[in-house]
């Protein structure tokens, strides 16, 4: 996939595969980090996941994290710098296995930044293995008769779940696999961010994202996964939203 | 220590809660919003490193500390600074291990402080405070060390220097070395090009190698400056013992009596223990007969000793792990044991 040229995003071919998620959420993210005009006093953190080089596209400081670490670099950093946009951009395994203390408490802290978090139910960079948010009876390299057959618990849905935490703004789940749900996407990361902006505290975009390659499918079918089993199983909408803290 | 960093400019404390340092989150909770700094209580040790990850990337001096078990979860974030290249402070504690261990004084996680502790070829610079003057001293000078080299510091004490009480002047800070512009800070590109702090290294393919080469020459660099060493009656010494810390300190007034009793016993006392003072531990093995090593771990430090010395000299050994100390008469009597 090729970018178009636009000041927060480098002019370059990304590593993504084809009908891959990641390409589509940054250039939403790039968009609405320029409308807001914010690219110059922006810090974002890259994951340890498939959008880990996201710095080679991104035309902003950029901090790489441990595996699921960014909540707590993305606190430090906001905390000294509370004029600064700080956002953390996290794989399901990145935000809701490994980091999974780390997205709770800086939710509950109600940490002022945004999370930017790729739900495409399968470990990505790895190779395809059973994520947190993988659906029941889909099948991994880590559960291939289906999870659900191995006492893997049910797919983990983080907006339910951080829904019941006080200290939390926003929280909506969104879709990047129909034009329509894309330009609802665009408008909840602008709305997290401008929450940030504007101080009201810690704001969270749920992104269904598609990872034709690790579900052994084409980029259309990825796209008709995620709006048949992804958004059953992952209703869209928003679950959590406050005036501030 | 805490107040020792305050003077020094930290303005970033994150912690978790671990007996025997509880002192220093609390007395940092009170302290750093007075000096318009941020404590953060951290959900685990992971997290707090990670955010000193974030605190140093923005150039603010920072700090976090911990005792053993809370130091083994942050090898983590402790490698990924190292590999970026970041300064911090961190503070060890020690108590006795290994597991949960107990909550006495130990020097069991030496080879954890100086030999990486996490993964990758990474060092610290790793300071071993006797009294709590020296404990304050360090710590204002570890952050000028880390600024300088970009490199994590770390404050080995133990679990009696972390508790006990002792008359100390907080003299202000005074920068001991010239900091560089911090060119690598992460606060918005405006301005600029934008920076990345990154510790993947894929390509071109030689990109780690180099970026290691790079680190083992800042780790010459600082093994050639920086080897500090107390040495303590060593000049007519037939048997010198070697101790870092709390038990240097022991061991000193085990070498008075020996002294008062004929025998000729001095100290030499790393403060830096890494990097090593070889050069002075082999200044003293050319006129000494034995060395007798003292430290609260079942032997770890030993290794560095007879490592300086090149084993030229005979090397006692007491010590034991699991949280013991030790006491004045019991080196005494190991001092007349060897003697002969
Ligand atoms: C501490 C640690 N454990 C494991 C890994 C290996 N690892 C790299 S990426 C990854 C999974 C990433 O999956 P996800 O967060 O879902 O992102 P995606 O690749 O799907 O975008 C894992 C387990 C690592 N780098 N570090
Ligand atoms: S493996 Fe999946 S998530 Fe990773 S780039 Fe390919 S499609 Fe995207």
């Amino acid at each position: 996939m090729e970018f178009c040229r636009k000041e927060t995003q480098k002019d370059v071919r990304t590593h993504y595969c084809p009908g891959c998620g990641h390409g589509i959420a940054h250039r939403l993210v790039a968009e609405v980090l320029e409308e807001l005009d914010v690219r110059g006093k922006t810090i974002g953190t890259a994951p340890v996941g498939c959008a880990v080089l996201l710095y080679n596209y991104f035309n902003c400081d950029i901090i790489e994290c441990a595996h699921g670490r960014s909540p707590a670099v993305a606190t430090a950093i906001k905390r000294i710098q509370p004029d600064k946009v700080v956002f953390t951009y996290q794989g399901d395994g990145d935000l809701a296995a490994i980091g999974m203390g780390e997205t709770i408490h800086a939710a509950n802290r109600g940490e002022d930044i945004t999370v930017i978090f790729i739900n495409n139910a399968i470990y990505g960079m790895t190779g395809g293995q059973m994520a947190p948010t993988t659906l029941l009876g889909q099948s991994s390299t880590t559960s291939e008769a289906g999870r659900g057959n191995n006492q893997e618990g049910p797919p983990i849905k983080v907006c339910e779940l951080l829904s019941n935490l006080d200290g939390v703004t926003y929280l909506e789940r969104v879709a990047v696999s129909t034009a329509r749900d894309t330009i609802k996407a665009k408008k909840a990361i602008k709305r997290a961010f401008l929450n940030q902006i504007e101080g009201r505290g810690f704001s969270l975009v749920e992104v269904l994202s598609m990872c034709p390659t690790d579900w052994k499918l084409t980029p259309v079918q990825g796209l008709d996964f995620v709006n048949t089993e992804m958004k059953t199983v992952f209703p869209l909408g928003i679950f959590k939203e406050k005036d501030g803290r | 220590m805490s107040e020792a960093a305050i003077q020094a400019g930290c303005r970033f404390f994150a912690g978790y809660p671990i007996t025997p340092q509880n002192e220093v989150p609390e007395y940092m909770s009170r302290r750093m919003p007075e000096v318009g700094g941020v404590f953060v209580q951290a959900e685990s040790e992971l997290a707090a490193i990670s955010m000193i990850f974030g605190a140093s990337a923005t150039g603010t001096r920072c700090m976090t500390s911990s005792s053993s078990p809370g130091i083994s979860l942050k090898q983590e974030g402790i490698s990924y600074i190292a590999a970026g290249e970041l300064p911090c402070v961190i503070a060890n504690m020690q108590r006795g291990g290994p597991g949960l261990g107990n909550i006495r004084a130990s020097q069991a996680d030496y080879y954890q402080a100086v030999k990486g502790g996490g993964h990758g070829d990474y060092r610290l610079i790793v300071l071993a405070p006797a009294t709590l003057p020296e404990l304050y001293k360090l710590t204002q000078n570890a952050f000028d060390y880390a600024d300088y080299y970009r490199i994590p510091v770390m404050i080995l004490g133990d679990g009696i220097l972390a508790q006990m009480a002792e008359p100390v002047e907080l003299t202000p800070y005074k920068p001991i070395l010239k900091i560089p512009k911090k060119d690598y800070i992460l606060d918005g590109c405006q301005g600029r090009e934008p920076r990345v702090i990154k510790t993947l290294m894929l390509n071109p393919t030689d990109a780690l190698v180099t970026h290691n080469i790079n680190m083992q020459k800042k780790h010459e660099k600082i093994t050639a400056d920086l080897q500090l060493v107390e040495n303590y009656m060593t000049e007519d010494a037939e048997v010198v013992i070697a101790a870092y810390g709390m038990t240097a300190r022991v061991a000193k007034g085990a070498i008075q009596i020996a002294r008062d009793k004929g025998l000729k016993v001095g100290l030499i006392r790393p403060i830096t223990v890494w990097p090593f003072p070889d050069k002075a531990m082999m200044e003293v093995a050319k006129t000494v007969r034995k060395f007798l090593v003292v430290e609260m771990s079942n032997g770890q430090f030993i290794d560095d000793v007879k490592l300086a010395i090149q084993c030229s000299k005979p090397v006692e050994f007491q010590g034991i792990g699991g949280g013991w100390y030790p006491s004045v008469e019991g080196i005494l009597e190991k001092i007349e044991e060897i003697y002969k």
